[in-house]
């Protein structure tokens, strides 16, 4: 197992927080939490096999957050240091009282534990951060130059993020945790030139919460993807455009992850249930009286959510708020029956304790429900791919994603993707392009009506996902089988416009 | 230590051929509120500094980055380190030009001015009146207010010396009211809030809800309609980011001729429409050098310093130019045109407004905002979205009601050949893209058959 950081450990973590908190608190604060956080991002971006840009961030500083008489103030800082720390106490007591005219909600928060100083570390083999430059950069040539290669590659595009986030998180009621986790990500994108245009299929690899054992393929199969895909982009420039109409669907994890996150994910977040992000992400038609009784699909339709599935985006020991990670159920054999919530909107909705899903995206931010990993279960007896392609007698199988769009209220989808092969009697017989498809969420999820086994299921994942003003960014996982849907509304992309 | 401290510090202990620093020191106050109290606060300072060392190699120069919050002196061989390290890794840099040397921009020695609370100090109370008035009136109100104070030092081992204080403001509130069944958003960009004028932005948010009070529903397909200047920002931001000159030169984009080339001095529009970034356009001033920690296709770290003047990207209609390093400019025999850090759309001699444009339709749609916005089709700039706060039907001149929203899908190039009418140039707030593009100034369009591809049942 890695450790933490020993030079982020030996910053006055405990120091600066014992400040904060006994400043604020002796300034009327009720409630006051703390985070200390060192964000590391590297970038590598190549095109046609030569470095364009790389990047290596660090982003590090304080972050308090206090409720005086039922209201919320923030501040914070990039310094570490116990005079700053003393400062942004007497800051976000101040923004609490200078905002208390225009609040009338009495901010309260659900019940949990405390743990005292409890140490979490992700699941990664490789820190990025402890190879050389060199040595990054050399897989990425690689893998661009086996693109390029080939006669049916006119470009690449390549692009690689690994992220290193320590965080410490100290409160009034007495819990403080120190974590530590690590991402990645690489993306391989090819383009063909021709009479055809262009036309481009990018690599389907997810990223993932591992170490750079991601990208060296320790973990991943690159060597294989990387072969097949200039011929698939081949096959892709001489495809016939696709007739629109309805069509069954086969989808691969690949492409239904972010269907599930889009559809699923946001709309079962309990802050945008309630209105919260009115102005900005939008609201959902999952609303609160709806939970027990919203048919939101299938009953082939089991979906969890959870911050502890290893190697997943948005796990965590415990949350920003110190809540523990747990597991439960959002959607139980088709009916919505739970949310994603954090200790204010838990304990608006009066839930003795909340799910855990508090996340700021750097010290600078306050801590906004997030999302965590939402999984649509595999059927236990479900079929294998193989078995689910010769089970379709005619469909589209859906492979990769690519162009996402939902509404505000996340009724109204549209997603595109890498590949689209046609199935017909039980077979793949060639790659359609210019597809898109069309539907409402609980109409989409209405249709799925096979639900592949446990051989079938991969954590896919973003990220990028956008919430909150100012706004922040968060990486979060959705585990899927492959899962079949009947009569859905496909688009050809050229004739629209 | 001061920023001007650090960058004499860094360059100084600097070993490589050069050595540019940029340190970009930010402050900012923001409020959140939903259904008419406030949600979340805060009071923000930042400061980042990016090394980037360019070490000679064989034909050139190599560069390598690296950049860490809140530096001190101990970070200093550290930033170099990295940034060196990163540089020998990565071996003659595609882009590699001379670097600029010996040029000064703004004054050099003056602190950040910050922001903070106080940016809100006319406008909270007016915002608490609003909330009062409008929770008598059973409107709920949800939004967002954020004043942001940006200084940037670009300092090099070579004798540059340029700084910009960029501020930045704006207010959006999204109101609903009949159980969240009408919805309704409003928007305004300010550099200090000076010019925000609450009472307005309360008229026209009760003014849209009232538009609201007889529903139609409509099917999908295509209309003339009337995108209000903020929503034609949003489509246009897709356009401008999507225009670097090397993507089109290699065939992979919008603006490449098919059969080999670029599409400039092809006529894109069909009235005299100008599209061009402009640092100093009144009241949308922005920095007028060149300052960026990491190359693309369409900024490089080898034109750090130079200067951004008003670049025009499309002249009476037709493209005149798409954005270039020094690097891709060279590459394509083109002249260097970057793009600053806003964008203006006119035509001359255009005066009307979103109201006027309504005016003067028989019969169509009025849209308020678009939303998700995301490219389906880059051979045709084909981008899919959603309306959102308020789609109406415009008959004789009049709104004559609600009707519901729609995603859409359409090209905003295809959409220039396609225009009606043009209203008069504003200062405008875009929707989706506000955190991305803060300085704006559209016109109201009317554009024949806008594709509407199916309904949305949002609200």
């Amino acid at each position: 197992m890695q450790q933490i950081d020993a030079d982020f450990l030996a910053l006055p973590l405990k120091a600066c927080a014992e400040t904060a908190i006994n400043t604020a608190t002796s300034l009327g604060a009720s409630h006051v939490d703390v985070r200390i956080e060192r964000t590391r991002t590297g970038m590598i971006n190549l095109r046609d096999s030569k470095l364009e840009g790389q990047a290596d961030d660090t982003v590090i500083g304080i972050g308090v957050r206090v409720i005086v008489d039922g209201t919320w103030g923030f501040a914070s800082s990039p310094f570490v240091e116990l005079s700053v720390a003393e400062q942004l106490a007497k800051n976000a007591v101040l923004m609490a009282k200078t905002s208390k005219p225009l609040s009338t909600e009495f901010v309260s928060l659900a019940e949990e534990p405390i743990y005292k100083d409890q140490v979490w570390v992700s699941s990664y083999a490789i820190d990025p951060f402890s190879l050389s430059s060199k040595e990054r950069l050399d897989v990425m040539v690689d893998y661009s130059n086996r693109l390029m290669n080939s006669d049916y590659v006119s470009h690449v595009s390549a692009t690689t993020m690994y992220v290193k986030e320590t965080k410490f998180y100290a409160d009034s009621r007495g819990t403080s945790t120190t974590q530590q986790r690590v991402r990645v990500q690489g993306f391989f994108d090819a383009v063909s030139v021709g009479d055809h245009g262009f036309e481009s299929m990018r690599t389907i690899a997810q990223p993932a919460g591992y170490g750079w054992e991601w990208m060296n393929g320790s973990v991943y199969d690159w060597d294989t993807e990387l072969a097949k895909l200039p011929e698939l982009l081949h096959e892709k420039t001489k495809a016939p455009s696709v007739e629109p109409g309805k069509y069954n669907l086969l989808i691969h994890p690949s492409n239904l992850f972010l269907t599930i996150h889009e559809s699923i994910g946001h709309a079962t977040e309990l802050d945008r249930a309630i209105g919260y992000e009115a102005n900005y992400a939008g609201t959902s038609f999952a609303t609160i009286d709806k939970l027990g009784n919203l048919k939101y699909g299938t009953p082939l339709m089991n979906v969890t959510g959870d911050r502890l599935v290893e190697h997943g985006l948005s796990t965590v020991g415990f949350d920003d708020e110190g809540v523990k990670a747990q597991q439960w159920d959002i959607i139980k054999d088709g009916v919505l029956v739970g949310y994603q919530t954090d200790r204010r909107i838990a304990a608006r909705i009066g839930l003795d304790r909340s799910f855990g899903c508090a996340f700021a995206d750097s010290p600078a931010h306050v801590p906004i429900q997030r999302m965590p990993n939402v999984s649509l279960q595999p059927d236990p007896n479900g079929s294998d791919l193989e078995t689910m392609i010769s089970d379709t007698e005619d469909g589209i199988y859906i492979v990769g994603d690519n162009s996402w769009s939902i509404d505000m209220q996340r009724y109204n989808f549209q997603f595109t993707g890498q590949q689209f092969h046609r199935i017909k009697n039980g077979k793949l017989v060639g790659q359609l392009k210019d597809v898109a498809y069309q539907a409402t969420t609980t109409d989409f999820w209405g249709s799925m009506t096979r639900v592949g086994g446990p051989s079938t299921y991969l954590l896919g994942g973003a990220f990028n996902c956008g919430k909150g003003q100012p706004g922040q960014v968060a990486a979060v996982s959705h585990g899927c089988p492959v899962a079949y849907f009947e009569n859905i509304n496909i688009l050809n992309t050229r004739m629209e416009g | 230590m001061t920023p001007q401290d650090l960058i004499e510090k860094i360059t100084a202990r600097s070993t490589t051929a050069d050595c540019i620093v940029i340190i970009e020191q930010s402050t900012e106050a923001n409020l959140r509120w939903a259904e008419s109290t406030l949600t979340t606060n805060g009071m923000i300072k930042s400061q980042s500094v990016t090394v980037l060392s360019f070490v000679e190699v064989e034909g050139g120069l190599s560069v390598g980055a690296s950049t860490r919050t809140a530096v001190e002196e101990a970070d200093i061989e550290v930033l170099l380190k990295e940034s060196v390290e990163a540089a020998y890794a990565s071996g003659l840099a595609d882009d590699y030009m001379t670097l600029l040397t010996n040029h000064q921009v703004g004054d050099w020695n003056a602190i950040h001015p910050e922001t903070g609370p106080d940016a809100f100090r006319r406008i909270a109370p007016e915002l608490g009146d609003m909330f009062t008035r409008s929770k008598a009136d059973a409107i709920e109100l949800f939004g967002y207010a954020e004043h942001t104070s940006k200084t940037t030092w670009l300092g090099s081992k070579g004798g540059l010396r340029l700084r910009h204080d960029q501020p930045a403001g704006r207010i959006e509130v999204t109101a609903k009211s009949h159980n969240r069944s009408r919805s309704t958003w409003a928007g305004r960009s300010t550099r200090d809030f000076s010019n925000v004028d609450i009472a307005s932005v309360d008229q026209e948010l009760r003014r849209t809800l009232a538009w609201q009070a007889k529903r139609l529903d409509i099917p999908a397909g295509s209309y003339d309609t009337i995108l209000p200047p903020g929503a034609v920002g949003d489509l246009l931001t897709y356009a401008v980011w999507m225009s670097d000159a090397r993507s089109a030169f290699e065939g992979r984009s919008a603006f490449s001729k098919q059969g080999g080339g670029m599409r400039i001095g092809e006529k894109l529009a069909n009235v005299p429409v100008n599209l061009y970034a402009d640092p100093s356009y009144k009241g949308l001033e922005s920095g007028n050098f060149i300052a960026t920690s990491q190359s693309s296709s369409h900024v490089s770290v080898f034109d750090n310093g130079y200067e951004l003047g008003k670049t025009e990207m499309l002249v009476d209609g037709v493209l005149n130019s798409l954005i270039q390093t020094r690097s891709t400019a060279k590459l394509t025999n083109q002249p260097f045109t970057s793009f600053g850090d806003n964008f203006i759309m006119d035509v001359s001699g255009a005066t009307g407004s979103t109201e006027d444009l309504v005016k003067n339709m028989k019969s169509g749609l009025l849209l308020n905002t678009l939303w998700y916005i995301r490219m389906v089709d880059p051979q045709r700039l084909l981008l899919t979205g959603l309306t959102r706060d308020g789609v109406y039907k415009v008959e004789n001149g009049e709104v004559v009601g609600a009707v519901n929203n729609f995603r859409w899908n359409e090209s905003p190039l295809e959409l220039l050949g396609r225009i009606v009418e043009v209203g008069g140039t504003t200062i405008t707030q875009p929707r989706e893209w506000a955190d991305w593009v803060q300085r704006i100034a559209m016109p109201a369009l009317h554009v024949k058959d806008f594709n509407m591809s199916t309904v949305s049942q949002a609200n």
